[in-house]
């Protein structure tokens, strides 16, 4: 079967040692993690990963069980590019005396939509938000003009397109369910 | 009213008082001391059972565990403790044992710093356990052991590692004693579904040769009675994986016998000619399956498991039906018809004549020859009327042991499966003399697997515990020894051994012991060992290169069975 690119949205209750966990079944199939990001969610207390990885759909169909099976984890969903809506961002630090000497370089920040948030003798930070291709074809840009002294790139952020995360309501329910059952 | 102020280490005790612990396995060392102390002060409350490696104590739980139905405890110190439990830990998590182990860790302080026995033991067990977790103060320890306990006994049961640290041991908490028995995060019981339910129920009524396949999952549920009802309901015969063996008494009229691939042939040919299969609380194991791309393509598949993650996992289910089989299987029985399936049944009988020829004569009434395997196992098995419990180590021993041993009661099977753990029959064997006292408990060893954990021939002196030994030696560790001379050109590399003598161990721990080589002396021996009180060796030299038949090879198709 054929390898693709798919994002797992992976929700857990903020526990140390959570991650470990999630990461245990990539690493007993050797499956490399190409982004990660991990952060607070809309739930208050429950953590988001959104990972992005390689891998045949059966894999991850059965990955993503496994890590649903983990005690804390809540949800664990994967998702291919046309299910999610996903960016991505990254910083660019250019050399001042280079770009000042060379035109080119504003015109690659101006047509590409980047963004200058600070600007001093030694350099200038610009930031992209878009898509992964978007940004590095920016960084490439740069490259070719000689003027890029620092490069970073964060992991995938996604959303699903549903209305709203169901999620809350899944636990939200739990836990009413539980209060009636009054053990 | 008032809380009670009380050490960390009274705290663990009162928890485990909590969750009606009644026998604690294990050994101390430096950062669990506190412990060990607060339990000198309950020998009245648990029974104390000092094993003699950290390893043998995780086994002996999980003997516990199985034969008692109650979730086994172990207690070690940290480092080299924590580490020797971990194939008893991983072996649990494989074959669904219960088991709790408390571990002592360096001070929460000194975390990290590489200290003296100081050991990642939550990041090490994570992957192999059901929860890890780490008690760092002692306002945690009510609540971290109602939980570990919790999620060690429910849904499909496993091992639960608490990582200890001994700051938390000695500091004092306003102790409260706390029931953690809900988790938002965790669906131990899934509810079953209707439409499942029913589709399930009318396949199997359409189904012209319908086949069930028993897993552990049925015993751990105590759903004996609602599978014997489902399958007399409908006619179903009946394969009993390994782990399942004692989920149906051996002489049940729908049993057909044992899968897997030193299975019986009737149930591993019939998996590729039934119409319907239904696998009940088991996971479609390699050992089960054989060559999977071949596994029973013409039948549609229903799948009953309490885990979601085993549906499609190896083997495709046309129906899933996830939930508690105790629950699903009398939902599905209610709407099913009493449909005569005979012709369907007695085509398990063809099969069950050519094995009886081929394999089961020559394996248990041989005509002269060394003494084999299986018509020990079988004599041992009438001797206690069928009834005892059979505990094995792995290989050879084992399969033999597994075919031709006989069961009346459930609970009755405690074998490493999953993981294949050899050294683990013998503690799990005193394990199970105290998760029950009232049975007889057989242990079958190879001499390889038995001097992997020979130690505890200390722990049954000590403890008295009834365990009667049979020690299968061949003077080779013989499983592998039988793949060699099948698929290695007969390049026993590694496989013979020198054995020692045995009985002279034995004697060196007081326990009473035997040696038959004479078939004319078995039945006796037999009779000594199972009349003598406490535990006993029974030491039997066996046909040195005997092989276990019929066999699946390794690649080979569930139905391509062979004989030698």
């Amino acid at each position: 079967m054929e390898k693709k690119l798919f994002t797992l949205i992976v929700y857990s209750e903020n526990i140390a040692g959570l991650l470990n966990q999630v990461t245990a079944e990539f690493t007993r199939r050797q499956m490399n993690i190409e982004t990660l990001n991990v952060s607070s969610s809309s739930i208050e207390g429950v953590h988001r990963y959104t990972i992005t990885l390689w891998a045949e759909e059966e894999t991850i169909k059965k990955v993503a069980k496994r890590i649903e099976k983990r005690i804390d984890v809540v949800k664990a969903d994967y998702y291919t590019d046309k299910e999610i809506f996903m960016q991505e961002v990254a910083l660019y630090k250019i050399s001042t005396p280079k770009m000042l000497n060379n035109k080119q370089v504003s015109k690659i920040i101006r047509h590409n939509n980047a963004r200058v948030l600070e600007i001093n003798a030694s350099y200038v930070l610009v930031e992209k938000t878009g898509k992964t291709e978007e940004i590095v074809t920016l960084y490439k840009e740069f490259v070719a003009e000689q003027c890029l002294l620092q490069y970073v790139k964060s992991g995938r952020v996604a959303i699903t397109r549903d209305y709203n995360e169901d999620l809350s309501e899944q636990l939200f329910n739990e836990d009413a369910k539980r209060k009636g059952i009054n053990r | 009213m008032e809380k009670e102020i009380i050490r960390g280490a009274e705290a663990l005790m009162r928890s485990l008082m909590n969750e009606q612990v009644d026998t604690i396995f294990g050994y101390p060392g430096g950062s669990i001391m506190p412990v060990f102390d607060a339990l000198y002060d309950h020998k009245e409350d648990f029974k104390q059972v000092l094993v003699r490696h950290e390893q043998g104590a995780l086994h002996a739980a999980q003997g516990y565990a199985r034969s008692s139905g109650k979730v086994g405890v172990c207690i070690v110190t940290s480092g080299p403790g924590a580490t020797n439990t971990l194939t008893g830990i991983a072996d649990a998590m494989l074959d669904s044992t219960p088991v709790v182990l408390i571990a002592g860790q360096v001070m929460s302080s000194v975390l990290g710093t590489d200290f003296f026995q100081e050991v990642d033991l939550v990041g090490v067990t994570q992957p192999i356990a059901k929860w890890s977790y780490q008690i760092r103060s002692a306002e945690d320890i009510a609540w971290a052991v109602s939980r570990a306990f919790y999620i060690a006994r429910t849904g499909r049961p496993g091992p639960v590692v608490l990582d200890f640290c001994k700051n938390a041991q000695t500091s004092k908490v306003a102790f409260e004693p706390t029931k953690v028995d809900f988790i938002r995060s965790y669906v131990p019981y899934p509810k079953p579904d209707e439409k499942a339910i029913a589709e399930a129920a009318e396949l199997i009524n359409r189904a012209a040769r319908p086949l069930v396949l028993v897993g552990q999952g049925v015993e751990l549920a105590n759903a004996n009675e609602e599978l014997k009802n489902f399958i007399e309901k409908a006619n179903l015969p009946v394969g009993r994986t390994l782990l399942g063996l004692s989920a149906l008494p051996s002489d049940h009229p729908l049993n057909m016998g044992m899968l897997g691939m030193h299975g019986n042939l009737g149930p591993n040919v019939n998996t590729n000619n039934c119409d319907v299969l239904i696998a009940v609380g088991m996971r479609f194991s390699d050992r089960v399956t054989g060559l999977v791309s071949t596994y029973a393509k013409q039948a549609k598949v229903i799948h009953l498991d309490i885990d979601p993650s085993e549906i499609n996992k190896n083997v495709h289910a046309d129906i899933p039906v996830i939930g508690d089989c105790k629950e699903t299987l009398p939902l599905i029985t209610a709407l099913l018809e009493n449909v005569d399936r005979k012709e369907w049944i007695d085509s398990f009988a063809d099969y069950a004549a050519i094995e009886e020829e081929k394999a089961i004569r020559p394996a248990i009434s041989p005509n002269g020859g060394p003494i084999r395997m299986g018509e020990v196992a079988r004599r041992v098995s009438e001797a206690t009327g069928n009834s005892a419990i059979l505990v094995t180590d792995v290989g050879q021993n084992q399969m033999m042991s597994c075919r031709y041993f006989k069961f009346t009661k459930p609970h009755s099977v405690i074998t490493s499966g999953g993981l294949g753990t050899m050294g683990f029959g013998l503690p799990a064997a005193i394990g199970a003399t105290f998760g029950a006292p009232e049975r007889t408990v057989c242990v079958f060893s190879g001499d390889g697997g038995l001097q992997m954990n020979i130690q505890e021939f200390g722990t049954i002196m000590e403890q008295g515990s009834p365990v009667k030994m049979i020690l299968l030696n061949n003077n080779y560790l013989g499983n592998v020894r039988q793949w060699q001379e099948m698929f290695f050109n007969r390049r026993y590399s590694w496989t013979p051994m020198l054995n020692p003598d045995y009985n002279k161990i034995a004697e060196a721990y007081n326990i009473p012991s035997r040696t038959v080589s004479d078939r004319a002396e078995l039945d006796d021996a037999i009779k000594e060992m199972l009349e003598t009180k406490g535990a006993f060796l029974l030491h039997v030299a066996v046909m040195e290169e005997e092989n276990i038949m019929p066999m699946t090879p390794p690649g080979a198709s569930v139905n391509e069975m062979v004989f030698e």
